[in-house]
């Protein structure tokens, strides 16, 4: 058997969440274990530098450069890794491009697998039982959720991240954006469009 | 047979609530939570498939009840004590002993490296490779750990015994069912495995949808 057991450790700790959380920090920094100054570096890794702005610009770099688009389909990982896209949770990457026949969509029924280098920390929509409950039996009434509808005949293929591979949704290149360079393009990129739940900005939507 | 992680399909869990401009982390104390998990993680003492297996075997009243980062410290916790990291005293609140395994210590100007460096599952293998791309496979009737009974294992209940196509093959990955119990990587071939909607749902929304699973050789037999 697994360590399954009635004693759970966890319910030593303090019931309070933040408590616990602190507790443990404390009990683990008093005995060696964890330096808090490393905490704050992760802490400020995934909340400044490693987020959706990564892979917005993987995107509208394969929009404006075919040869890119093609790499980045044949085999992410070192495209990717070329740019700087590597690490926890991003060791091995799949690009999977939406077309007017189907339009994917990225989960992790199990647990919360996600793209971290190219994407940061999933939403705590994406990690919620809502999404991985229902992303996979009703992808379009889960879309519904985020005012999204497809066209008509659009096929949806929902990708489970069940093992140690991580998705990222090549959004379709909205029309009226021939000419902008990368920069203009990026801020058309939207999080929920690159796991499937959205759609990028036309240009008349564009965040300034 | 079942744990309470594995909730794909499942009926009754209302809407999914996007945010719009919501923070990385909702609260201080969800930030300090990852940051000690991985942390910890970093003293070597488990792999991610372990660190998975302990958030899975919570009772199902506690994975139900706790929110996403209290899962992520039960399961810390009840693997600092198993591992034997800290006491059961330590974790109740009594006067903690300096630890061996302080020299392992994530120091805060490694952090950048650790996180750029990832830990890459795949892995040489003695095992070739049975399926090619467009082959028809069916998978394990019953999804469940072969090695050990109630073991953590990444085919999810709802595409047990249903039938796919090989789509892509991603090379010879650490097996999770060997890995979260200490038996070893057991590097095999890992696909991803397309499955027609129709074949997993009573009323799948639309016919030609589908759904991709990435799933080990091991729980795949070959269809004519």
């Amino acid at each position: 058997m697994p360590h399954d057991h009635s004693d759970h450790p966890h319910s030593l700790l303090p019931p309070d969440p933040a408590l616990r959380v602190k507790a443990l920090e404390t009990l683990l920094t008093r005995k060696g274990l964890v330096d808090p100054a490393a905490l704050d570096v992760i802490i400020d890794t995934y909340e400044n530098k490693i987020g959706p702005r990564n892979g917005a610009r993987v995107v509208a770099k394969a929009w404006r450069d075919p040869a890119f688009r093609q790499a980045l389909l044949e085999d992410a990982t070192p495209v990717v890794a070329d740019l700087g896209y590597y690490g926890r949770q991003g060791e091995h990457v799949v690009v999977v491009e939406n077309t007017a026949q189907t339009h994917n969509m990225v989960v992790c029924t199990l647990c919360s697998c996600y793209p971290w280098p190219l994407l940061g920390i999933p939403p705590a929509w994406y990690k919620s039982d809502a999404y991985r409950a229902r992303a996979v039996r009703e992808p379009r009434k889960v879309l519904q959720d985020f005012g999204v509808t497809l066209a008509e005949n659009t096929a949806v293929r929902v990708w489970d991240s069940t093992a140690e591979v991580r998705y990222l949704v090549l959004p379709e290149r909205p029309a009226g954006t021939e000419g902008l360079d990368e920069a203009e393009l990026m801020a058309l990129v939207t999080r929920d469009s690159m796991i499937g739940t959205g759609f990028p900005r036309t240009p008349d939507q564009a965040a300034p | 047979m079942t744990r309470p992680h594995d909730m794909g399909g499942r009926f009754g869990d209302g809407p999914v609530l996007p945010d719009q401009d919501a923070h990385v982390f909702e609260k201080d104390w969800h930030a300090r939570a990852l940051a000690v998990t991985l942390a910890s993680g970093s003293l070597g003492q488990w792999n991610i498939d372990i660190s998975r297996h302990a958030r899975e075997r919570l009772s199902p009243k506690d994975y139900a009840r706790f929110s996403y980062y209290e899962k992520w410290m039960a399961g810390l916790a009840d693997l600092l004590v198993e591992r034997g990291v800290v006491t059961p005293d330590e974790m109740a609140g009594g006067t903690p002993t300096s630890s061996p395994l302080a020299a392992r210590m994530l120091k805060a100007e490694r952090v950048p490296a650790v996180l750029a460096s990832g830990g890459p599952a795949d892995r040489p293998s003695d095992v070739s490779a049975l399926f090619s791309v467009g082959d028809w496979i069916v998978t394990r009737k019953i999804a469940a750990n072969r090695l050990v009974e109630g073991g953590h294992t990444r085919l999810p209940r709802y595409a047990a015994g249903a039938r796919g196509q090989i789509l892509r093959y991603h090379g010879t990955h650490v097996l999770p069912d060997s890995a979260a119990h200490g038996l070893g990587d057991a590097a095999e071939p890992l696909y991803a495995v397309v499955f027609p909607a129709t074949e997993l749902w009573a009323h799948p929304e639309y016919p030609a949808d589908e759904v991709v699973l990435d799933l080990w050789q091991s729980y795949l037999k070959a269809v004519e």
